[in-house]
């Protein structure tokens, strides 16, 4: 049975290209880097380099970037240590209601250590309130944090605008940028960002690293403490290999997005005119211009999201939903609540992230199963359809 | 996660659909914890002759409702309110501790509409004792 990836958007295959970037330090360059002799030396050199080619994708300074587990450990890390190095300012954080769980979950913690934090609201494309933004940024506001693109609707920011209207108020701005990195030109200068998060595997690079990019001269406090590594600002043994396949990956997904964009964006588009055209009762989601070049978000109504994720599987296809039952909890992604879905639709919601590795012979089998197994749950479905108005 | 007999169940089920003159049907769920079971059923001198579903909602959902719908077919009205979750998840093999409150709700759907039935049941003697009067 073939099998077809639609999950890109969850984690991605490690190129050959990154692979063979990172052998050498699984191998011959195994040393510790920060120790002081020849093979500590060789190590660091890796990973200078591949700081070097991550501060060079973003048009940072390599001593702005901080090499991390990954994107949850960046995000805690730039939520907490923010806010804890700027509490004498003022104890007010903005960030929005579509932010990835380590960003909310770390608001969460904050808010039991006595900040306050304002969750955002987004209009029905998943864009940030503006307006509501400048109407809550205030005196004790020293953090405002929006994510680059969301990575289950796929809607971009107007970053800059953000950036703007924090530094008016002298308010620090982070990005959670780890499924925009690729997709489109990320420079830090250019957009005034303050600290970013990125991570490794969702551009062809292994799980389990990331990186924090800190500006120059803001106070970030340490978050995982016990060593001096990261100019001790973030303590633990540097993942050379992962690292180096990170430095690689950033250097090829900024070399190559604007063609990798143009085949996704083409594969996407096939997908959705397609799925638009010949099944009925159906939302895409998302904004329709401002959006990932490869996430199709969509919902099927009178069904329910993991059953026809299921159905998929078994065809071959993998994808993902935002399916209560999928989550573990009992109630459906809050990124869908929020821009305004009822929970039945929520619950009927697919994900599809193409990767440039898809063709439009796969998308093709997928439609095919995708209306053969919506048919097979619709008529399973106690919902009935919406009668058309006259 | 899930067991060969609930994929069965849920690639095939055998009790899917409507019984045209049912004279007992039952809702449970809602669509906010992606789960609803509609449940009819045909009962005849108090022998459910036939049951029938249509469920929104996950594999577990889907298969738990089916298995249901076999364990309350030829049973009394009493056998039927009787049909636990347990017996449900017996029949599965198992079901992940984070479904089973699926099987938990098929069992709410059995009651809901043998509740559905007697409710009728009892409208139909009202309506008889008057129409005597």
């Amino acid at each position: 049975m073939q099998k077809i990836y639609l999950d890109n958007a969850s984690t991605t295959n490690v190129s050959n290209e990154i692979l063979t970037e990172m052998l050498p330090a699984l191998g011959q360059n195994f040393g510790n880097p920060n120790s002081m002799h020849s093979f500590g030396r060789e190590a660091m050199t890796l990973v200078d380099l591949a700081r070097d080619r991550i501060a060079a994708g973003i048009n940072a300074e390599r001593g702005e970037i901080y090499f991390t587990s990954g994107g949850t450990e960046a995000n805690n890390w730039a939520l907490i240590g923010l806010a804890l190095a700027n509490k004498s300012k003022g104890n007010h954080i903005i960030t929005s209601k579509i932010e990835h769980h380590s960003v909310l979950d770390a608001c969460k913690k904050l808010e039991t250590l006595g900040f306050e934090v304002t969750y955002l609201p987004v209009d029905e494309t998943g864009l940030v309130d503006i307006a509501e933004l400048i109407h809550c940024i205030g005196q004790k506001t020293i953090l405002v944090s929006v994510m680059a693109a969301n990575n289950e609707i796929g809607t971009i920011q107007n970053l800059k605008t953000i950036a703007k209207i924090a530094h008016e108020k002298n308010v620090l701005f982070h990005t959670d940028a780890v499924q925009a990195i690729g997709s489109f030109k990320i420079d830090v200068q250019d957009l005034d960002i303050d600290c970013m998060t990125i991570s490794g595997h969702k551009i062809h690079a292994p799980k389990g690293v990331g990186c924090l990019y800190v500006r120059k001269g803001i106070k970030i406090d340490p978050y995982i403490v016990g060593g001096n590594q990261e100019k001790g600002k973030r303590g633990g043994t540097l993942n050379v290999a992962s690292i180096v396949g990170f430095g690689k990956a950033v250097e090829t997904t900024v070399r190559d997005y604007a063609a990798n964009n143009k085949k996704l964006k083409m594969l996407r588009d096939y997908f959705v005119a397609r799925v638009t055209q010949e099944i009925p009762h159906i939302k895409v989601n998302g904004h329709h211009a401002q959006k990932l070049p490869g996430l199709a978000s969509i919902s099927f109504n009178m069904i329910e999201g993991e059953s026809l994720t299921l159905l998929l599987d078994m065809a071959g296809i993998a994808v993902s939903t935002g399916s209560a039952c999928s989550s573990g909890s009992l109630e459906p992604s809050h990124v869908l609540m929020a821009i305004g879905l009822t929970p039945e639709v929520a619950q009927g919601t697919v994900r599809f992230s193409f990767g440039t590795n898809n063709s439009k012979e796969e998308i093709d089998f997928v439609v095919e199963e995708l209306k053969k197994n919506v048919a097979k749950l619709r008529s399973m479905s106690p919902i009935r359809a919406p009668k058309k108005k006259a | 996660m899930y067991t060969q007999k609930v994929i069965d169940r849920f690639t095939n089920p055998k009790n899917v659909g409507q019984i045209k003159g049912a004279n007992g049907v039952g809702t449970v769920g809602n669509a906010a914890c992606g789960d609803i079971m509609k449940v009819y059923i045909k009962v005849e001198d108090n022998i459910i002759t036939d049951a029938k579903f249509k469920t929104f909602g996950c594999a577990a959902a889907i298969s738990s409702t089916d298995v249901a719908m076999d364990l309350i077919k030829d049973k009394t009205i009493d056998q039927a309110l009787r049909v636990t979750n347990k017996d449900v998840i017996n029949e599965l093999g198992e079901l992940p501790t984070q479904k089973i409150h699926c099987s938990i709700l098929a069992q709410e759907a059995i009651g809901a509409a043998v509740a559905d039935y007697q409710k009728r049941l009892a409208k139909e003697e009202a309506k008889r004792k008057k129409d005597n009067n």
